[in-house]
């Protein structure tokens, strides 16, 4: 989920980029030297998977993943999600320098958020874990939405049609991203549960 | 699937060094996205397409790229202009189009484009490594550039992994439709990819282990400021400024 250059105003790209700092700070210093390799070549795991379109209907969408991220890697979630959104904007100019901060806040901060709310039910029994992984990649797709519809309306207050589409439009991703979040989590809890405990 | 088609050249840009064509670029950007008039949007947009020039980048492929993002411009064409209130300049029915939903859709979309030609000029005419290189001397966490330099390495690795694994699936007959099952399939490869990922970061992990990791990634790349590149970087800071006074002249 992006906003483009241009659109926001100058206090809102400040503030996303203050808070993105911020998290980006907590992040790093929670990550020790022996758990770079691994954040690192997951968050390129994570890169490629956002790349992945799944059918819906006539069209298709990309899946943002933010809820297994989470899970996955609690606060580096704001430094891995940051140089994801630095790789896309070099890559295929998807964002760019000035929305840097408040599209990493957008996928970030939900992240760290469902990690908080559901990784303590992802290790109970199956069905616990099948309910909170369905509601982590719901929810969080929804709090990105509503950060990215919060982020326009903070723009300008005419934007509030625009800011209700964005949410609306991202209504079948959050029912497709549970799905996925749920099969991904009961997946790795069989393969590798190694992934998953904390 | 992931390439940077603008990296290698020989323009003028590709020659600036790196360090002062990002300070350029992200001044410009912050400036740009600071401005609301139209004076000052034009003459940032004119700047934009000059550097574009000077990069000799492919202009087909910048055309695909600006194709995709005013993709989503065009929903404030289609929204702003029937709900952005002001004066009306046409109505039909209970419709009413708003002058100024079209004037702000009409701003956003040369603050777009402008911003978004000068980050390919700029910025990815240059490799992602040189860019960790670069972000590594303007003292930005060392944990972070290195996380950034060790995630492009294996991005390209990862992919091959991905390739692989859609490879046998579709050998097995699988098609993407909108079933449940299709979900499944995905969420497994999303699955076995990070599982892969995670085993080959210990086989990482223990190789530069094994090499003797202290915890501090070197960066061996030199930078040499020279005259040209504090040409360039004056005579864009210097252009800048003088759209952010145009700005502020015009708003009073």
């Amino acid at each position: 989920m992006h906003l483009s250059e241009g659109i926001l105003s100058g206090p809102v790209l400040f503030s996303g980029a203050a808070l993105a700092v911020a998290g980006t700070a907590v992040g790093l210093k929670k990550l020790d030297y022996d758990r770079i390799a691994q954040t690192g070549i997951l968050s390129a795991a994570f890169f490629v998977a956002s790349l992945i379109h799944v059918p819906i209907g006539p069209t298709s969408v990309h899946l943002l993943l933010n809820g297994i991220v989470g899970l996955l890697l609690g606060w580096c979630a704001f430094p891995a999600i940051l140089i994801a959104l630095l790789l896309q904007a070099l890559f295929f100019q998807f964002g760019g320098l000035t929305t840097l901060g408040v599209n990493t806040v957008v996928m970030a901060l939900p992240a760290v958020i469902c990690y908080y709310l559901f990784s303590p039910f992802i290790n109970k029994n199956q069905v616990i874990t099948i309910i909170s992984a369905y509601a982590c990649g719901f929810f969080c797709v929804f709090l990105s939405a509503v950060l990215v519809g919060a982020a326009l309306m903070f723009t300008e207050k005419n934007f509030l049609e625009i800011s209700m589409m964005v949410v609306a439009a991202h209504l079948p991703v959050m029912i497709i991203e549970g799905f996925i979040t749920t099969f991904c989590i009961v997946f790795l809890k069989k393969v590798q549960p190694s992934m998953i405990t904390h | 699937m992931i390439e940077e088609p603008f990296a290698s050249g020989n323009s003028i840009i590709h020659g600036i060094d790196p360090r002062f064509r990002v300070a350029a670029a992200t001044f410009y950007s912050f400036a740009v996205a600071l401005c609301y008039q139209f004076q000052p949007l034009i003459a940032a947009l004119a700047v934009a397409l000059v550097s574009v020039l000077l990069s000799e980048v492919g202009l087909k492929t910048v055309f695909k790229r600006l194709v995709v993002v005013n993709g989503f411009i065009l929903l404030f064409w289609i929204v702003l202009p029937l709900t952005y209130k002001g004066k009306i300049v046409y109505s039909l029915g209970p419709v009413n189009v708003y002058l100024a939903g079209i004037v702000f859709a009409a701003k956003i979309t040369i603050k777009s484009n402008a911003i978004l030609l000068v980050l390919i000029s700029f910025i990815a005419t240059m490799t992602f490594a040189t860019l960790g290189h670069t972000l590594s001397r303007f003292k930005l966490p060392e944990k972070l550039v290195f996380l950034l330099m060790i995630t492009y390495r294996y991005i390209f690795v990862i992919q091959q992994e991905y390739q692989k694994i859609i490879r046998s699936i579709k050998i097995r007959g699988f098609k993407p439709k909108t079933t449940l099952h299709t979900y499944k399939t995905f969420a497994y490869v999303i699955g076995m990819l990070l599982i892969r990922a995670s085993e080959r970061a210990n086989r990482v992990y223990n190789a530069m282990r094994c090499r003797g990791f202290k915890g501090k990634y070197y960066s061996l790349t030199y930078f040499t400021a020279d005259t040209k590149s504090w040409v360039f970087v004056t005579i864009v800071f210097g252009v800048t400024s003088g759209i952010l006074l145009m700005e502020f002249l015009i708003n009073g």
